[in-house]
């Protein structure tokens, strides 16, 4: 009964409409090992109607997700409520695209959906009352667990953060190097052109007897 | 009359339930004269959270907008680089939030946005308080909410470095491509100025008369 009141109700909260061939990306910046949960589900608009259907069989929608070197790590086939999930094994930028399996040509297709979107990230993946029943753990227990996850989210991330100030520093300081040899090249090649020219100037005018 | 009774605590666990909504934090790219809007459905009564921040693009900026079900606009900031904006929800229905790149020509924008809606479920969603937390429980509750409040933090820097990492980025691109143009835009004038004034004395050789000779 409970079920059935989330299923239709709020559960997979937040939506938004994307048109019927259009590709929608996000990006999630995580540590590596963390596990991200992706849950969707899709509504097509009805024309006739005038109001978005509440199932829509036939409604494909294709996830991708790129790790931070723009490999793809999944790229899958979903119904119009779908379950994704991925564990990542770089730390960055991982980019999920959706978009629909409409077969339709993007000119002629009119059609809006409707896509209810949920991602969960690190600890926040964890289903607690789950893990309660498996493991058989008090209350007590299972606080302590979750304070642990948590903590363990907060150490990948400062390492993470670790890794990305040294990408930061070594982009300064790169560019620290490139405005030093540049404007010293610059310089050193004002100087001879300028010689050169003096030089050629004066043998050209004495080659023109005007000198 | 057990059973409509049973049924109707059914219903209300139900209702409760469901009342408990995660946030919902994403980071989308919103490409230049775009919009992007995000809907949800709000009880009355719920205290939500809004908070955005601009992270690469352009001037880091972007236009916020939050309707509530009647349309009412609660919220509305033009070129706003960050922003956190907390409301009651005074009816019930469907609220929506738009993010507006429209003034940008050629900049897209990433955008980060947590919409906090409700409260966190509890971890224990079938225990029904009767006593009191225990001196233990209710220091791991503290506990727990401020870890949530440390990695609320880490999100906000990690979102400031990536605005800095990225014009850093930026900055060494232009840099570098600016000196290689310079060093060459110097080579080629300094050349064809010399050229130039060769051309010059050459063509009037045959026509000018020598002054003092």
């Amino acid at each position: 009964m409970v079920s059935v009141k989330c299923i239709l109700g709020s559960v997979y909260a937040l939506y938004f409409h994307i048109g019927e061939t259009e590709k929608k990306c996000f990006i999630e910046e995580i540590p590596d090992e963390t596990m991200v949960i992706g849950k969707y589900r899709t509504q097509l608009w009805d024309k006739q109607m005038g109001s978005f259907l509440q199932t829509s069989p036939g409604l494909g929608m294709h996830v991708e997700i790129k790790d931070p070197d723009t490999k793809i790590i999944l790229s899958r086939q979903y119904g119009s409520d779908g379950r994704f999930t991925f564990t990542s094994h770089t730390p960055g930028e991982h980019q999920i695209c959706l978009h629909s399996n409409s077969t339709k040509m993007a000119l002629f297709a009119g059609g809006k959906l409707r896509v209810h979107l949920d991602i969960q990230v690190g600890e926040h993946t964890n289903n607690y009352p789950e893990i309660a029943a498996k493991d058989k753990l008090t209350e007590l227990q299972l606080r302590a667990r979750q304070l642990l996850d948590q903590v363990e989210q907060i150490q990948k991330e400062q390492n993470y953060q670790q890794y990305r100030e040294e990408r930061f520093r070594m982009t300064s300081e790169s560019t620290n190097q490139h405005v030093l040899w540049w404007s010293i090249a610059q310089t050193l090649i004002l100087i001879f052109t300028g010689i050169w020219q003096l030089k050629h100037l004066k043998s050209f005018f004495e080659a023109k007897k005007l000198v | 009359m057990m059973l409509s009774r049973n049924i109707l605590v059914q219903v209300l666990w139900a209702y409760l339930l469901c009342g408990w909504t995660f946030g919902s934090e994403l980071t989308f790219e919103l490409p230049d004269n775009a919009k992007q809007c995000f809907y949800e459905d709000i009880t009355i009564g719920t205290k939500c959270t809004l908070e955005f921040q601009v992270v690469t693009g352009g001037h880091y900026d972007v236009d916020c907008r939050l309707e509530d079900a009647d349309g009412t606009v609660l919220y509305k900031e033009m070129k706003k680089q960050y922003d956190s904006f907390t409301f009651t929800a005074a009816k019930n229905g469907t609220y929506k939030f738009c993010f507006s790149n429209e003034f940008s020509t050629f900049t897209h924008k990433t955008v980060y946005f947590d919409f906090q809606v409700g409260e966190d479920p509890p971890l224990f969603p079938n225990e029904n308080r009767v006593t009191a937390l225990t001196q233990m429980e209710s220091a791991c509750v503290s506990i727990h909410e401020a870890l949530k409040s440390v990695i609320d933090y880490q999100t906000h820097f990690r979102l400031r470095e990536a605005q800095g990492r990225s014009r850093a980025e930026d900055l060494n691109t232009r840099v570098a491509f600016w000196s290689i143009g310079e060093a060459l835009i110097l080579l080629v004038v300094s050349i064809s100025q010399v050229v130039l004034l060769r051309s010059f004395f050459s063509d009037r050789k045959t026509t000018t008369t020598r002054v003092g000779s």
